[in-house]
């Protein structure tokens, strides 16, 4: 089975000089359909910078990243946005919801500027809506919400349509442990249909609804579990 | 101890031999405290010998057990029960925490120079932290996820149990990491040729 998301000796050094940040060291990581990756480290570890690099974001200073084959450094800005659209779903830690769009126009956003046709991508938006618990608040402005309420309309975004690849930063973050386990067996879900999921987690209970579990420490993966799957093996094996 | 007062409750429900005893036993807690027969049938003789249960005479249905006396059934007696009562009552005493051989580990580890603690903690999260998934993933399928009688959600419970303490391990493992990096920054290294008995002051303090 080939990797939906291949990161290869994937570096990200920010600024120069004596202000210098590794972000990230020399990462290899892999995720497969249907498999759900938790990605643990102390805070200032690389795990945002992993996400934002899996989601072709932010480009990576030496080492290349795959999603489903594409190298995203041989796509020009359109091409990346393109990708964005369609294969990948992200969570981000700060919800980055647009103020002056309602619950189901954040979601709806993605599937219209891929061409769906509103009333088509409204239906969409409010199934996903749907499937976080909260259709209810669909034409209520992100203000209007409690900050757990955005974060699910920040995961039915991330879920709508038929994404291949999801990536979520702290999606369980603002919300109450209950909830929290929804959102969890909804990626779950995704993921056992055959999607493939990165998600950052400070919450050890959280990462356990994982098949595998990455920790990352000074930019660098230091261990992981469940990567002696058999399948997962074999995967390894290819880009 | 625990497992006496357990078998002694379920007893209330009615007349079993042991080996039902340790079905019903299991039941509700999977295979988390595994209770062999004989310790069933040891302790059901102490019962028996303290007065709190009874034989209640001999049901022949029981082809898992070969000998005379595992056909015995045993019932609870009025003391029994007002044990089990008594049992509910009161709390489960943390004045004794049970032994934690990692917290002893660990405690041991940050005093001995040349010790490694940081890998010693890493394995130890990857390993509670897979143990961690084997817990969420048989509380999501199986029995536990969706539970039907009151004896699978007593073992979804148990199931909850084990998720928050391996929960609590691999929070502990964490600060523990922190406290440590940050103790190591705030002193310059541990010398190795150092008596024993330095840096364990150090650390400890
Ligand atoms: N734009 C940037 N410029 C300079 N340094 C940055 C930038 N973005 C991230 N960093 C640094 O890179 C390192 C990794 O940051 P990252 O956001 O990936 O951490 P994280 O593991 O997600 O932490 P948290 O748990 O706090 O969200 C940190 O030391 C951070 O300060
Ligand atoms: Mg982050």
């Amino acid at each position: 089975m080939n990797a939906v998301l291949h990161l290869a000796s994937v570096s990200r050094v920010h600024g120069e000089g004596a202000t210098e940040v590794h972000a990230l060291r020399s990462v290899t990581f892999r995720a497969h359909p249907g498999e759900l990756v938790a990605v643990m480290g102390p805070s200032g570890s690389g795990k945002s910078t992993l996400l934002t690099l899996a989601g072709g974001l932010d480009a990576p200073t030496s080492g290349s990243v795959w999603i489903e084959g594409t190298d995203l450094a041989t796509l020009d800005n359109a091409g990346r946005a393109r990708m964005r659209r369609t294969s990948v779903g992200y969570v981000f830690q700060d919800f980055n919801l647009i103020p002056a769009l309602t619950a189901a126009e954040n979601v709806a956003l993605p599937r219209e500027l891929d061409g769906e046709k509103g009333r088509i991508a409204r239906r969409l938006a409010l199934t996903a809506l749907e499937e976080v618990g909260i259709v209810d608040l669909a034409d209520r402005f992100p203000d209007e919400m409690s900050g757990g309420q955005q974060q699910r309309v920040a995961i039915a975004r991330a879920i709508v349509g038929e994404r291949r690849l999801i990536l979520a930063d702290e999606p369980t973050g603002a919300l109450d442990t209950d909830t929290g386990e929804e959102i969890l067996r909804l990626l779950r879900a995704r993921c056992d249909a055959g999607a493939a999921g990165v998600m950052v987690t400070h919450e050890a209970r959280h990462a356990a609804w994982a098949d595998r579990v990455v920790f990352l420490r000074d930019g660098v993966v230091v261990d992981e579990t469940g990567a002696d799957e058999p399948e997962i093996l074999l995967a390894g094996d290819r880009a | 101890m625990s497992i006496r007062q357990a078998m002694l409750a379920i007893l209330e429900q009615g007349p079993m031999y042991g080996y039902q005893l340790r079905a019903e036993f299991e039941q509700r807690t999977g295979e988390t405290w595994p209770l062999n027969i004989g310790q069933v049938y040891t302790t059901l003789t102490r019962l028996e010998r303290d007065g709190l249960v009874e034989v209640v005479g001999h049901g022949g249905a029981d082809d898992q057990a070969d000998q005379g006396e595992r056909h015995v059934s045993y019932r609870a007696t009025e003391a029994g029960r007002s044990e089990v009562s008594e049992w509910f009552a009161t709390p489960v005493p943390r004045s004794q925490p049970p032994r934690d051989e990692l917290a002893i580990k660990l405690a041991i580890a940050v005093t001995i120079p040349g010790v490694d603690v940081a890998t010693i903690i890493q394995r130890q999260r990857s390993a509670t932290m897979a143990s961690l998934q084997d817990y969420t993933r048989l509380k999501r399928t199986g029995r536990a996820a969706t539970p039907e009688e009151p004896a699978d959600l007593a073992w979804s419970l148990v199931l909850d149990a084990l998720v928050f303490d391996a929960e609590a391990e691999v929070r502990w493992l964490d600060h523990c990491e922190a406290r440590l990096r940050r103790a190591a920054l705030d002193r310059p290294p541990v010398r190795r040729d150092a008596p024993a008995a330095a840096p364990s002051e150090e650390i400890v303090r």
